[in-house]
């Protein structure tokens, strides 16, 4: 099947979803970041790896951690780093997103990183770009966070080693999260054998199943004996739409506390693609207990971000 | 359409008239604008123009159940003319047009002016929809009888939702009383909100907001009940789900007169199509999945489906150059419908008599109007084809403004040669002699 993503070598030519990649792309990236992490320990923080190029970081959508992370990346690799705020509206009035996308390249872009409200807005762009500009995707709708999901792979790795024999459980608004996708994703594609998510039927996309997961309604049941449990960001609105009573009904039945984590393995680790909302998808003594590695995980995002940043422009040399 | 109309004669063609079932090679006369014989020459026959039509089809001009021409709104741009000119190239030689303009077709003036417009460029005949809603806001029902008889042949509110289901149920009952047509899309706009594509393992791989099926059949079940309490007459327009099909077949079984239609588009695609978000495959009802297809495809062949209409919705690239949540719905089809009808035809084998009734006898029976035949008599509305034709579609050489389809690069069978409206020769290929 066309992929987007690659060229005619097979290497990575933008980074806009995970699926669809083979396994040997996503290890790259996973190395590519262990060696930025040994070289971060060695006491070398920048490289070279990008000098005298132009890289621009359009945010449709706002974002902090997602956005800082991407700048120091970059910066770190000697690019020279563009960061624009565009919210939606501005765009709606006005200049349509791909005569944005024109002006910078004429600018001499040569990498656009991209979070946008609309799912496959990156996909439209990487369409119409430059042959040799690349297009990260940094969040689009519901769709795709590839290098959260990466780093996320980063972190299962750093402290599971690998995959084969791991179950992993995703709790929480399945429905909206690009986050879930993604990993989901990179979980089937790197060989992980389970991946659970943990959900009232409101928070779950149809055929859900078909990507691969195993379904589950009760907190503790999908909880049992898992090895890494990832608890996803509920947003208030989702009151609005009948999807959910209240964030307090939705913390009572499915939001990870202490209790709750005890049907996990006691090595498991538990991760929050953040921001989090503590009291409601999970609870401070456990965001902030010994099993949580969410920090842990904002620190691999830099050199994950680093990894890809620097595939991307040697891919296409 | 006031000068003197040229007799003619088409000879050696293969004259297909589903209509009466006429499938053989046979000459065709007209005379005055009308249909004066098939075979031999009626008495006193004098030929002004011969039309060589051996190895091609000749088959009543296409009637087309809903195409969007742009007007009134797009005057400055002449998109009726580029619209009209793009219908008669595909062979379709009446149409009718919904009224989601700008303004929308509530007002008899409006309606009577856009029929005079088409009249003046004698292209494709149009036949407006009326607004069912004023501004099809779906409140307070239009002058259902007075735009009537200014030349709406059935009231619709188009894509446009129509929430309150007492101003449906009204609208129902006032129609009944004069007979008037209903065309409704079966869409409980509620459940469907924010969503642009179905509901399925697509819209779930790619994050898309969902439109779920049930959005049609909840929808397909009210104007049944409420058609069965008034009596009214309904077509349904663009149903898109096995569900939905089902309904229509189980409403029949009541003994309802429920009609309906599907999109060229439907017949041909589902969600697969929409690959890596191809915004092409933006369209309202969104493409379900590969088992609705199946069945619209099926449903044309037993008869629950009772015509194909090319949906034709010009879309600019400022519009459709867009993520594909963003991207306006709709496609570019009347120069497609009737390669993409003898497309379906082929790979289901069915006759190319019983296909063309799809796109010719039976909507005109729906409309109820005396098009989509050759019968003697009828209006010379002709389309003539190379149904062996193949042609690339490529989408900068559509005469339609709008340059999107989802069939844009395909291989398609079928050219139109010749398309004659009234008697007179609308359309003819570039090199067609």
């Amino acid at each position: 099947m066309y992929n987007p993503q690659l060229n005619s070598h097979g290497e990575l030519a933008h980074l806009l979803t995970i699926e669809g990649l083979p396994a040997r792309i996503l290890r790259q990236i996973l190395d590519r970041a262990a060696d930025y992490v040994a070289a971060g320990e060695q006491g070398t923080k920048k490289h070279g790896d990008l000098a005298g190029k132009s890289v621009f970081n359009l945010f449709f959508e706002n974002s902090t951690r997602t956005r800082t992370t991407f700048e120091i990346a970059q910066k770190r690799l000697s690019a020279d780093v563009f960061s624009l705020n565009i919210s939606a509206s501005s765009t709606a009035k006005g200049e349509s997103l791909l005569d944005t996308i024109h002006n910078l390249e004429a600018m001499g872009a040569d990498m656009f990183v991209v979070r946008h409200s609309e799912s496959g807005a990156p996909f439209l762009i990487a369409r119409h770009v430059r042959p040799g500009v690349a297009v990260v995707n940094a969040g689009d709708g519901r769709h795709a966070h590839p290098t959260q999901a990466l780093l996320d792979m980063y972190t299962i790795r750093h402290y599971k080693g690998d995959f084969q024999n791991l179950t992993v459980a995703i709790v929480g608004d399945i429905l909206h999260s690009r986050v879930a996708r993604s990993q989901i994703h990179a979980l089937t594609t790197l060989g992980c054998p389970e991946v659970r998510v943990i959900a009232p039927k409101t928070l779950l996309p149809r055929d859900v199943e078909q990507l691969g997961v195993r379904v589950f309604h009760d907190l503790d049941e999908g909880l049992r004996g898992v090895d890494v449990v990832v608890a996803l960001r509920l947003q208030n609105e989702r009151m609005n739409g009948a999807l959910l009573p209240s964030a307090n009904e939705f913390n009572k039945y499915y939001g990870l506390n202490e209790a709750r984590l005890a049907h996990a393995k006691p090595d498991a680790i538990v991760m929050h693609p953040g921001p989090m909302n503590r009291g409601v998808e999970i609870d401070s003594p456990v965001a902030d207990g010994k099993q949580a590695v969410i920090l842990n995980q904002v620190t691999f995002g830099i050199a994950v971000r680093m990894a890809v940043t620097s595939i991307l422009s040697g891919a296409r040399a | 359409m006031k000068t003197q109309h040229p007799s003619i004669v088409i000879r050696n063609g293969r004259v297909v008239d589903p209509a009466t079932g006429h499938d053989a090679v046979a000459d065709v006369y007209i005379a005055n604008g009308k249909i004066a014989g098939i075979g031999a020459a009626p008495a006193g026959f004098t030929t002004h123009e011969t039309i060589d039509a051996t190895g091609l089809v000749v088959a009543p001009g296409l009637v087309d159940l809903s195409a969007r021409l742009g007007e009134p709104g797009g005057e400055h741009r002449q998109l009726l003319q580029s619209e009209l000119t793009a219908a008669v190239a595909g062979g379709v030689t009446t149409l009718c047009t919904p009224p989601d303009t700008d303004p929308t077709l509530d007002e008899p003036g409006l309606v009577e002016m856009l029929r005079h417009r088409a009249d003046t460029l004698g292209l494709a005949r149009v036949l407006p929809l009326g607004a069912l809603t004023r501004h099809l806001e779906g409140r307070e029902l239009t002058e259902f009888a007075e735009l009537r008889d200014a030349g709406c042949v059935a009231f619709s509110q188009a894509d446009a939702p129509l929430i309150d289901t007492r101003v449906l149920y009204r609208a129902m009952q006032y129609a009944a009383t004069y007979d008037i047509q209903l065309r409704l899309r079966p869409q409980d706009v509620r459940l469907g909100a924010d969503g642009v594509a179905h509901d399925g393992q697509v819209a779930t791989r790619l994050g898309l907001a969902p439109i779920p099926t049930i959005a049609e059949t909840v929808a397909i079940s009210t104007i049944v009940i409420l058609m069965k309490d008034t009596g009214a007459r309904v077509h349904l327009e663009r149903v898109s789900s096995r569900e939905g099909l089902e309904m229509v077949q189980a409403a029949r079984s009541y003994g309802l007169k429920l009609t309906c239609d599907v999109s060229i588009n439907h017949v041909h695609l589902a969600d697969i199509d929409i690959g890596y978000f191809d915004s092409n495959m933006r369209l309202s009802p969104p493409l379900r999945s590969v088992s609705d297809r199946d069945a619209i495809q099926h449903a044309l062949l037993d008869g629950t489906i009772d015509a194909i209409c090319s949906d034709h919705t010009p879309v600019g690239n400022d519009e459709k150059l867009l993520p594909f949540g963003e991207a306006q719905p709709g496609a570019s089809a009347l120069e497609l419908l009737l390669p993409l009808t003898l497309n379906w035809a082929d790979h289901r084998h069915v006759p190319l008599v019983r296909a063309l009734a799809k796109i010719t006898s039976e909507p005109a029976g729906l409309l109820g109007i005396a098009a989509g035949t050759l019968a003697e008599g009828a209006a010379a509305d002709i389309c003539i084809f190379d149904a062996k034709a193949a042609w690339r579609v490529t989408p900068e050489k559509l005469r339609s403004q709008g340059k999107h389809t989802p069939f844009a690069g395909m291989e398609l069978r079928g050219r139109v040669r010749y398309t004659l409206v009234d008697g007179r020769i609308a359309h003819q290929e570039p090199g067609a002699a």
